[in-house]
């Protein structure tokens, strides 16, 4: 499991990216990837491409995630889920929250 | 002292040796290293020096009289027990075999003569290095197996509060239940609760909150009591659900979450409404056909979406007497292989599909998944619910001593529920606390609900929404009933129902008479009360159910206005 986050260069986008399992044992690192910023930056990119399992409890983090984004307002993409990734995203109905693709 | 390594702290340091001589250099030598020191002359006298002193540390002599140093060495270390009493042999010998028998004896490391001050020195605080780790592991060790103690001893009295709570429905005691869950499956976030309405009817919900042990737990406690509190009180499963949710979303916090399927099985009505947030699918199977009808997960988990945006919108499907609901948790599909591949949904098809005794069901379930992984994971949790023909409706229990002194026994009072409310209020539990309040009406407030709920649904369904009870003959009409019925109420704009309430007092106690109108076009009450009762029959069953519940039942204004009366004696 590895967390790697990246702004860009203009600072209004940042890419959090999960590689390996996405479950409690990435929770600090996830905090981290998007807490460290001082400046906030108007989109969020969760990018699973390399996430290959992730629980009930990744969910929650994507929720934190989505509050510390602004809840209602915030604007969250969850990009490149592999199939069994969607399949959870997709039962949790997540689709309703986050931009999904 | 200078040459030396530095004295971390002083240790009791046992020598053991024959030769008064060599026992008096290392004596020397060790005090002017700092450490305190007892002396033996052979090892019947070094182990009772030890079972008496204590000492942190022995040097042995390997050969000696009366008892050799081995031996010593073995009975020391059966006093010492699980701490590290470092032995060091003292020994002149030169063969491996001899220095190899020093360290099978229990010795830690030996010290060859004649004696190195500097070497000797060294050895000592090495030895005393792992002495201490030792201790400390042990120490760490004992720490853990108490905290651990006290932890699984605070989870037995948690779990004993929510069994209390959990299982104070009808989940052991009705007939047509059956389930599975590891016994802590409360720590695991699993959550199975079930409850009978006022009319009957049952309620379930198998959830599974994010998280495990405590916190889990403890989100379970206030969903419990909303489920049986509403329940019991005659909510739908809409209303229950919109207080679940919005009790969740203000107590639990952001990350944590409970997906949960909710149902209400009717066997009145011949149905089951279903609400799934987050959940795998459970099934409808129908016994004539074996066809499972797959109840999927149409919504966001309880206690994610605020008041607003939560959707409590519901699914129905018709179920025939013995027809079977099966739901599970997460526990079941996500079981893993020693490669990590998941059991999956398309492996429960296929235990599905080789089911052959009903009955056999979980075992089946249980068996591929042991056959699957090997050991069976402690968070499966499995409910199936049969649909029985409906149980007697409950006599409630008198809930005052008071014999209806108190009780109002002459009124009267009307509402009229309009379109904006009857779109998403059900008045029923409302009304029912209000007839309750008359005692003589207690012990009839099971027949009582079922009626009013009857009379309602017909009110609005039928009256109000203009719906055909007709559609309901076949399963695919029956979901397309309850598509038109949520189609026509959202986007009903006009139209009434109007509830009017009679209690008066008569010679031998009381009547409550009960008038529902409605808005509707009405309906030809001669020909819908001369169709046959069909048992099987999915439509048309409220009417024969009212007649039987209540004392007198009277149609009116074409069908638009319908009252029953309920009866009841003085109370002794």
């Amino acid at each position: 499991m590895s967390v790697e986050s990246e702004v860009s260069l203009d600072g209004k986008k940042l890419t959090i990216a999960i590689k390996g399992r996405f479950d409690f044992g990435s929770h600090q690192a996830f905090r981290d990837a998007y807490e460290r910023f001082y400046k906030v930056p108007e989109t969020y990119i969760v990018d699973l491409k390399e996430t290959t399992y992730m629980d009930s409890s990744a969910l929650g983090m994507l929720l934190l995630l989505r509050d510390h984004a602004g809840g209602e307002d915030a604007e969250v993409r969850v990009l490149n889920s592999n199939s069994d990734v969607r399949k959870i995203l997709a039962i949790s109905n997540f689709d309703k929250l986050f931009d999904i693709s | 002292m200078s040459a030396l390594a530095p004295v971390l702290e002083a240790l009791t340091i046992l020598i053991a040796e024959d030769s008064a001589a060599d026992r008096l250099l290392l004596s020397t030598i060790i005090r002017r290293q700092g450490h305190r020191v007892l002396t033996a002359g052979n090892g019947v006298e070094a182990v009772e020096i030890f079972a008496h002193e204590r000492p942190q540390l022995v040097l042995m002599d390997a050969l000696m009289p009366v008892m050799d140093g081995f031996e010593a060495a073995r009975q020391i270390k059966q006093l010492a027990g699980e701490a590290l009493v470092p032995i060091i042999f003292l020994t002149s010998l030169r063969e491996s075999e001899a220095l190899a028998q020093c360290l099978d004896a229990g010795g830690d490391d030996f010290l060859p003569k004649p004696y190195n001050p500097l070497i000797l020195a060294a050895k000592i605080n090495a030895m005393d290095r792992l002495r201490r780790l030792q201790a400390t592991v042990l120490q760490q060790r004992d720490l853990i197996a108490r905290h651990h103690e006290h932890l699984l001893h605070e989870q037995r009295a948690a779990k004993a509060v929510f069994d209390k709570v959990a299982h104070s429905g009808c989940i052991n005691a009705a007939p047509n239940i059956r389930y599975l869950q590891s016994p802590y499956a409360l720590f695991n976030g699993d959550l199975l609760l079930a409850a009978y309405t006022p009319s009957g009817d049952m309620h379930v919900l198998l959830g599974d909150f994010t998280g495990h042990g405590l916190p889990a737990a403890i989100g379970a406690m206030p969903l419990a009591e909303v489920f049986y509190g509403m329940t019991a009180k005659g909510y739908g499963l809409t209303q229950t659900l919109r207080e679940m949710n919005a009790k969740l979303k203000r107590i639990l916090p952001v990350d944590m979450f409970c997906c949960a399927t909710l149902l209400c099985l009717s066997a009145q009505r011949r149905a089951v409404e279903v609400w799934n947030g987050g959940m795998p699918e459970g099934y409808v199977h129908e016994v004539a056909t074996g066809r499972r009808t797959p109840l999927i997960s149409r919504h966001l988990p309880l206690g994610v979406l605020s008041a607003e945006a939560f959707d409590d919108s519901t699914e129905v499907w018709p179920m025939a007497l013995g027809d079977r609901v099966f739901l599970l948790s997460d526990g079941v599909l996500d079981t893993a292989d020693a490669n990590d591949q998941l059991f999956g949904a398309a492996r429960l098809q296929q235990v599905f599909a080789a089911n052959r005794e009903p009955d056999r069901l979980f075992e089946d379930i249980e068996q591929a998944l042991a056959a699957f992984r090997g050991q069976a994971r402690d968070d499966v949790s499995m409910v199936e619910i049969t649909l029985l023909s409906a149980p007697p409706l409950r006599v409630a229990e008198p809930m005052y001593a008071d014999s209806g002194q108190s009780s109002p026994l002459d009124w009267s009072v009307s509402f009229e529920f309009r379109a904006q409310t009857l779109k998403n209020y059900n008045p029923l539990p409302y009304l029912l606390q209000l007839l309750l309040e008359v005692h003589g009406l207690r012990e009839q407030g099971g027949a009582l609900y079922s009626v009013m709920a009857e009379l309602y649904s017909n009110a609005l369904e039928h009256g109000v929404l203009g719906l055909d009870s007709a559609l309901k003959r076949d399963a695919q009409g029956f979901a397309q009933y309850y598509r038109q019925r949520n189609e026509r109420l959202a986007q009903l704009n006009s139209g009434y129902v109007r509830v009017h309430v009679q209690v008066a007092p008569t010679d031998q106690g009381g009547t409550m008479t009960l008038r529902v109108e409605d808005s509707g076009s009405g309906f030809d009450v001669d020909k819908e009360l001369a169709r046959p009762v069909d048992v099987d029959r999915l439509s048309g069953r409220g009417l024969s159910l009212v007649r039987q519940l209540s004392s007198a039942v009277s149609w009116s204004d074409g069908g638009r206005s319908v009252c029953v009366e309920f009866c009841w004696e003085a109370l002794a």
